[in-house]
């Protein structure tokens, strides 16, 4: 089916802006990509899932400009002992970096294109794989034009996390990674990712766990205000095996992070967490959608956010139980505080369930500071300013606390806490 | 200490008043009861004094030591040592109780221009003071309030008292919904702090609470106003006839 002319015009706009790298051996994936943008055409405000949130500046052939953040705070999970690898503006740079070397794991560059990789069987696959029954072209376009990003196979338990550190250096980078990660049967990976990347990012995290292996990930989008972001995460897990997300998001003009889970093995667990802080301007979009095909799954979803001064949060979150995926136990919860009356919190909550033992439960809300509360601290003697700091990072709690590590749990409230003093003035 | 001077209260919301007229002197050292019939305005005046919103002043005062209660926000009375032990204290979820009482303790030391209090010694005091009121280490790290009985709930504003150390300790219905066993727990706890610097301001139903606590002077509270005040005998005088007679003739 022909796409409508308006569409048509936009994706041809942002297709003659971008040149395809040289695959080796992503070629095939790449050209497949393309024919998906092709046949999809690019997000507008017409599709279901981007009613909320307006695609425009993440189509458009050139990024609108960001500013670069000035600031002497030291970056997050500098106390983590860590293997670094960082893009600055998208672009890998290898002074910066740590060597490429852990034991259990391999770490290679997607822009170093041999003619043969493991990569293969997961470089776009999984992202071709989640786009149905929900398209999501951003992520294809991804597949097609990524210039660069890692792709990490473990096949134990990693010593240490491996850090993704991103860079915004120019006020008009557009950068496209696409990071590939394969946690072999029984092996274990904490992956952490910070910064803002470019002045527009869109990335693409690709995770295939096989039976029993672990991953973890922490991420705190850059705090750069002008900055856009599409990200999507596409995983798919196999018996008993783990998948723990949490992403911090402060700042930003436009953040929309996508994340689709496939549970296919039986025992799986994913929970999928967002804490994000963000006031004016900010923009912020999580866009979930979670499948169980297999028996006794568990799967949580776990969002708030903190809106003040006009900002806009957005939730879409799905859970899928297909036929057969009995003793699923899904659970979702999203929520805004909205700390002034011109904030908005839009969510749209799904459950679409085929099997009949199962377990479901969703709820969103969303409201202002309790006053009761409030006053209960400011008469213990704290301020009405510290009070309702406390008052915001409890409210955020249960998504923070969705991270294992407790010193990372700290390290998140801290930098939240370190927000809100600063916006307090 | 405290000084309520023909204290008049409405609500903010709607034209109704609640405190009419009420005249009420607590001095340093001594505890004052104020008993009185449910809807009577005793929490009311409770919260007035610890400067909750929804309620306007629309005459008299309120000074502790001279100063001017009724100006202030309530994290500076609370820090000038007025202290309300809730009738129903409020529940925090996510915020963890040890971190919620060193943010106060600090926080009121830091207003005073008085050093803070290290993380050590905090700990000390509060596991000392804790230990007393039989609150356990679970409930020290659990949010505040939350999942807590009836009876944890109290001892636990009391313990925030203790930690606290105020001037004026406001105690609105501090036992209800308490066993005899917590009552005495908690009526320790306030006996300990009793202390020639510290007014005490005892808002009870019951006879109970006051075999406990000695107080130096009951006052009867009706329809916004001290109707009557007396010695410790009018509380026995309340216990074995209720309000119906001091009210007839109140009026
Ligand atoms: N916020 C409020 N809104 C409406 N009515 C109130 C409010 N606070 C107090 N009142 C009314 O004022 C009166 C006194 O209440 P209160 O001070 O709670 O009495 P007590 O503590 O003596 O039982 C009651 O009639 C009560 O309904
Ligand atoms: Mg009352």
């Amino acid at each position: 089916m022909a796409l409508p002319q308006i569409k048509q015009d936009a994706t041809d706009a942002r297709l003659a802006a971008l040149e395809m790298p040289q695959g080796g051996w992503s070629k095939a994936a790449r050209d497949e990509a393309l024919a998906r943008v092709r046949s999809m055409g690019l997000p507008n405000g017409r599709d279901e899932y981007w009613k909320y949130t307006r695609p425009d500046t993440l189509v458009q052939p050139d990024a609108p400009k960001a500013a670069l953040l000035e600031s002497d705070e030291a970056p997050i999970f500098g106390e983590v002992d860590r293997l670094k690898v960082v893009f600055v503006d998208g672009v890998f740079s290898a002074e910066e970096s740590d060597d490429l070397v852990m034991e259990h794991v391999s770490i290679d560059r997607l822009a170093d294109a041999s003619d043969i990789h493991w990569a293969k069987d997961v470089y776009g696959v999984l992202e071709a794989h989640g786009q149905v029954p929900v398209q999501r072209p951003l992520a294809s376009l991804n597949t097609a034009f990524a210039t660069d990003g890692v792709l990490i196979h473990v096949s134990g338990k990693a010593p240490k996390p491996i850090s993704l550190i991103y860079r915004h250096a120019s006020e008009t980078s557009d950068a496209i990674l696409h990071h590939v990660v394969k946690i072999d049967s029984g092996a274990e990976l904490t992956l952490l990712e910070n910064g803002p990347a470019a002045a527009r990012f869109n990335k693409c995290l690709e995770v295939e766990i096989a039976d029993g292996g672990v991953f973890h990930h922490i991420r705190a989008q850059g705090r750069d205000h002008e900055r856009r972001a599409a990200t999507a995460i596409f995983t798919r897990l196999g018996e008993e095996s783990v998948f723990k997300s949490f992403t911090l998001t402060a700042n930003g003009v436009l953040t929309r992070n996508e994340c689709v889970i496939e549970l296919t093995g039986d025992n799986a667990v994913a929970h999928v967490a967002g804490a994000c802080v963000g006031d004016g301007d900010f923009h912020h979009d999580d866009t979930v959608f979670i499948t169980h095909d297999a028996l006794n799954c568990e799967s949580r979803q776990v969002f708030k956010k903190v809106l003040r001064n006009g900002a806009t949060g957005v939730f879409q979150g799905k859970i899928l139980v297909k036929e057969g995926a009995q003793k699923t136990d899904g659970y979702q919860i999203s929520q805004s505080l909205l700390l002034d009356e011109d904030s908005q919190f839009l969510a749209k909550p799904e459950l679409e369930i085929y099997a009949d033992d199962v377990a479901c439960s969703h709820g969103s809300t969303s409201g202002a500071i309790d006053e009761d509360g409030l006053f209960y601290l400011r008469s213990r003697g704290i301020e009405e300013g510290p009070a309702t700091d406390l008052l915001t990072i409890a409210f955020l709690a249960e998504a923070v606390m969705e991270i294992e590590d407790e010193s990372l749990q700290e390290e998140i409230n801290s930098r939240v806490e370190a927000w809100l003093t600063r916006r307090r003035g | 200490m405290l000084e309520i001077k023909n204290l008049h209260v409405q609500l903010e919301e709607e034209d109704k008043q609640i405190l009419k007229g009420v005249n009420l002197t607590v001095e340093a050292g001594k505890v004052h009861a104020i008993m009185g019939p449910n809807g009577s305005g005793k929490s009311t005046l409770s919260y007035v004094l610890s400067g909750k919103d929804g309620y306007e002043v629309t005459e008299g005062s309120a000074t502790l030591e001279g100063e001017d209660i009724l100006e202030m926000e309530p994290e500076e009375r609370a820090a000038a040592g007025v202290f309300l032990a809730f009738q129903y204290p409020v529940e925090i979820p996510g915020v963890g109780n040890m971190t919620f009482l060193r943010t106060a303790v600090n926080a009121q030391r830091k207003a005073r221009g008085e050093e803070e209090m290290s993380a050590s010694e905090f700990l000390k005091v509060v596991r000392a003071k804790a230990k007393d009121l039989k609150i356990d280490a679970d409930m020290l790290k659990r949010p505040v309030n939350v999942g807590f009985s009836g009876g944890e709930k109290k001892r636990n504003e009391i313990l925030q008292m203790a930690m606290l150390e105020p001037k004026m300790c406001i105690l609105d219905e501090t036992d209800s919904g308490l066993d005899v066993d917590a009552m005495k727990l908690v009526a320790e706890g306030v006996n300990a702090l009793r202390d020639e610097g510290r007014g005490f301001l005892v808002i009870t139903h019951y006879q109970r609470l006051l075999d406990h606590i000695q107080p130096d002077v009951v006052h009867i509270m009706a329809d916004g106003r001290i109707v009557k005040t007396g010695g410790p005998e009018l509380a026995l005088e309340v216990e074995n006839n209720g309000y119906a007679d001091i009210l007839a003739e109140a009026v």
